[in-house]
């Protein structure tokens, strides 16, 4: 192992730029995850943030500074509830002779009778300062038919009231593959219905890359934008492009908390200018222009999104949906989807782009495959997301007819959860059957 | 392969040169890569095609043979190199490969440690997600393999991204010196959980931890270690399959004229179920349509033979953040720690698993021995 490549990497490590943040800073995004993935908020970090749980409303501030990758936990002090850090113990794993117990259900009648604790009881508990562990194991004893469980059972019921009575709270660091994930467990359609599995095979298929210039059709809000700028890393260009004069909305990149540095590389043309022989308007004006509109739209899709913070929950044990109530001021306004400058669109004019992603929510894919499709390079990959198959089947057609691209393939990807512990491992509940089609290609020379 | 500041690996203006490594396209599943040489020819069943003629053209663009029969000449990506790879091992392919490069959270400049490195498929795209300032150790046991991967990563051109070492992870772990340095890591190995304490050692507090597994008993044991002994240290434990579907698409000729009042024997003389059969194995082209009561659909079905992609179960952990990595360094180092990480502070706060890594025993401590000890 040669020695001095290793010190090269070790000494870079140390200098502050990690890729990847590792610290909850003020003003930055961040993922919630509260009770294990039962729920999923994003917040912006401020003073002023609160996320309610339960019924209480809890301050953020303590999560300002803190790692990500923290736990949190409810505490009840003097001054009321608050979120303070804790450093998880282990527990005793007690799966060991699950084989040999023998108890079921058949004697335990669901009556709502089992509990002999009331809920008054349980919130003066709570209001005497009583940790949440010590609730359960007071809602434990006072169960007429926890001894009666099987084991996993009882390991099962214990983990609800925890989630209950104890909530723990995971500060996460958003990454294209957790916003993804969270917008697709809750609002889908904004997004497409665009699966993580999907995504991650248009950026490896568009072979994404630093220091490669890609050319995105992103309706679906700013995702593909996104996940393409953070692989970029700060290099080269994610250029998003539209039919008409003005740019889809990608308000979603505000939330993976890029650097100014990888938002300078996330710009945006129309087809229109990409395409002609010459950019006809004078440079001075029109770039101005531009880039106030574009701020204008971005400042006006960020003022509403930047008020709330996205709430986004699978199903949950607590069955409440929570709203956080507003910070006091908005963070930072985004730089990313400025105008692609003449130069840059000169040189693209002459190199081409190296790839193309396209994720045309209701557009026909050919049609919007056509316009965009001579401004790759020759040998450049292409993908084309599409929520249904025919329109693909059609594109495909078409490009194989015009003799435009080779490597034509049509996929669909397929994901499947698992939940793996002793004696209890199976696939998901549930799972989504639906994440659309990806076509794919690379781009010929029709000469 | 990648693209660098000054030199676009796909441009307009970019011609092959005499050196290059393109990969030859005959069909979607005949490829392969050439190194080109300016006195070489490649000879296939299309005839003989002079390298000679090759450079100076552009990328992706038809070469003819002496026959007159033509190939594409393409540039290479990991996702073709993928494809057209020499197989020493099982593989991984590109639906693993996406899933797996996007749940390890790879961006340009993270440390990714990888192991074992079988044909190099996966360290190929692993090099791309962290190209120009990242970087990939990625290790085998098999010395032979080693060098062969050593040799791919010259031929195409990410040698100085990744570094490969003859090590086996299983018995001897990741090496000190990469402590706390790993964004990710990466295990494709027959037993990973003699690994896991290593990789855990290696990762920086938030990082991400995958393992790959053909088998669900491997998956099994692999979580089983992750919760019981390093419950705190690592959360998020998420088990997926991944598949990929293709499909084929046709150009078919559907009967839409009406099933009342007319007779099928005479109008659709082209649409007797053996003919049909006939027109359907055909590809593309529309063949002249005498029926006016038939329309040309272009349909999609899925593939009735679907290629071997290996679906592996995919086990992830992203490692919390410990105390133990802020705590002062003023306390006495026990007898065993040789690494200096602090371990009295973390045996206090559990039960910990040591490995003993040469033989692949588990050796346990107890805890109260090490307050005993401490005290």
């Amino acid at each position: 192992m040669e020695l001095d490549k290793d010190q090269t990497v070790m000494s870079e490590d140390k200098k502050p730029q990690d890729p990847n943040p590792r610290f909850a800073c003020e003003g930055c995004s961040v993922l919630l995850d509260v009770n294990d993935g039962d729920r999923l908020v994003f917040a912006r970090l401020s003073g002023g943030a609160i996320l309610k749980i339960g019924n209480k409303n809890y301050s953020l501030k303590p999560l300002i500074g803190a790692p990500f990758g923290s736990l949190f936990q409810v505490e009840t002090g003097e001054d009321g509830s608050f979120l303070s850090r804790i450093f998880p113990i282990k527990q005793e794993n007690s799966s060991n002779n699950v084989m040999d117990d023998s108890r079921d259900n058949r004697e335990i009648v669901d009556n709502n009778e089992a509990q002999n604790l009331t809920g008054e009881e349980i919130e003066a508990m709570r209001r005497e300062g009583a940790k949440g562990d010590e609730i359960i194991e007071a809602l434990i004893a006072n169960s007429k038919t926890f001894d009666k469980k099987f084991q996993l059972s009882q390991e099962k019921y214990k983990l609800k009231k925890q989630k209950k009575y104890a909530p723990k709270l995971l500060l996460r660091r958003p990454f294209a593959r957790s916003i993804c994930e969270a917008y697709f467990k809750k609002y889908p359609a904004r997004i497409g219905f665009l699966r993580v599995d999907a995504l991650s095979l248009l950026l490896t298929m568009a072979n994404v890359t630093a220091y490669s210039d890609v050319l995105v059709v992103d309706m679906v809000g700013g995702l593909v934008t996104g996940a393409v700028a953070e692989r970029l890393g700060g290099t080269g260009y994610v250029c998003n492009t539209y039919k008409g004069s003005a740019p889809y909305p990608v308000e979603m990149v505000r939330m993976f908390n890029f650097s100014d540095k990888v938002l300078e590389r996330i710009v945006q043309s129309s087809i229109n200018e990409l395409s002609s022989a010459n950019t006809a308007s004078p440079e001075g004006n029109n770039q101005q222009e531009g880039v106030c509109n574009a701020e204008n739209n971005i400042n006006e899709t960020s003022s509403t999104s930047d008020i709330m913070v996205e709430e986004i929950s699978a199903t949950t044990e607590a069955g409440v949906v929570d709203i956080v109530v507003p910070e006091s001021k908005v963070i930072k306004a985004a730089k990313a989807g400025a105008k692609a400058s003449k130069e840059t669109i000169e040189m693209w004019r002459e190199n081409g782009f190296s790839s193309l992603i396209i994720a045309a929510q209701d557009q026909d894919p050919w049609s919007v495959a056509k316009d965009v499709l001579p401004l790759l390079s020759y040998s450049a990959p292409f993908v084309i997301y599409h929520q249904y198959l025919q329109p693909l089947a059609t594109c495909m057609h078409k490009l194989q007819q015009g003799k435009m691209a080779i490597n034509l393939q049509i996929t669909e990807p397929w994901l499947r959860e698992y939940q793996v512990l002793p004696s209890r491992s199976h696939p998901h509940m549930q799972m989504s059957s639906f994440g659309g089609y990806v076509l794919s290609g690379i781009r010929i020379s029709t000469t | 392969m990648l693209p660098t500041e000054s030199k676009k690996a796909l441009s307009f203006k970019r011609y092959i040169e005499d050196g290059d490594l393109v990969i030859v396209y005959e069909r979607h599943d005949v490829m392969k890569p050439v190194k080109v040489s300016k006195d070489a020819v490649l000879q296939n069943r299309f005839g003989v095609y002079k390298h000679s003629d090759w450079i100076g053209k552009p990328l992706g663009t038809k070469v003819f043979s002496n026959k007159g029969k033509f190939v594409y000449l393409l540039a290479p990506t990991p996702e073709l190199w993928t494809l057209v790879l020499s197989h020493r091992t099982q593989i991984l392919y590109i639906a693993d490969i996406s899933f797996v490069v996007m749940y390890l959270e790879v961006v340009p400049g993270c440390v990714v440690l990888e192991s074992g490195t079988g044909s190099g498929s996966l360290s190929t795209s692993l090099a791309r997600a962290v190209a120009p300032t990242g970087h990939v150790y990625s290790f085998d046991f098999h010395e032979q393999r080693a060098v062969s991967a050593r040799e791919d990563f010259e031929k195409t051109g990410i040698s100085s991204l990744v570094t490969v070492e003859v090590r086996d992870i299983q018995g001897e772990g990741f090496p000190e010196k990469l402590s706390g340095l790993a964004d990710s890591v990466f295990l494709d190995l027959p037993q990973p959980w003699l690994a896991v304490p290593s990789a855990a050692k290696m990762l920086k507090q938030d990082g991400v931890l995958c393992s790959f597994s053909p088998c669900i008993e491997q998956v099994q044991r692999t979580c089983e270690v992750l919760r019981s002994d390093f419950i705190g240290k690592f959360s998020e434990i998420r088990t997926f399959e991944v598949l990929l579907r293709t499909y084929e698409v046709k150009e078919v000729k559907m009967d839409t004229s009406s099933m009342v009042g007319e007779s099928h024997e005479e109008d659709n003389e082209g649409m007797r179920p053996c003919k049909r059969k006939h027109r359907s194995n055909e590809d593309v082209t529309v063949s002249q349509d005498n029926s006016s009561n038939a329309t040309s659909v272009v349909m999609a079905r899925p593939c009735s033979e679907a290629r071997a992609v290996l679906a592996g179960y995919i086990a992830w952990r992203t490692v919390n953040s410990t105390p133990a990595l802020f705590s002062d360094e003023s306390l006495p180092a026990e007898a065993k720690d040789k690494q200096g990480l602090d371990y009295k502070r973390k045996m206090d706060d559990g039960l910990w698993t040591f490995v003993d890594m040469a033989s692949g025993r588990y050796l346990w401590r107890n805890l109260k021995e090490m307050r005993e000890n401490s005290q």
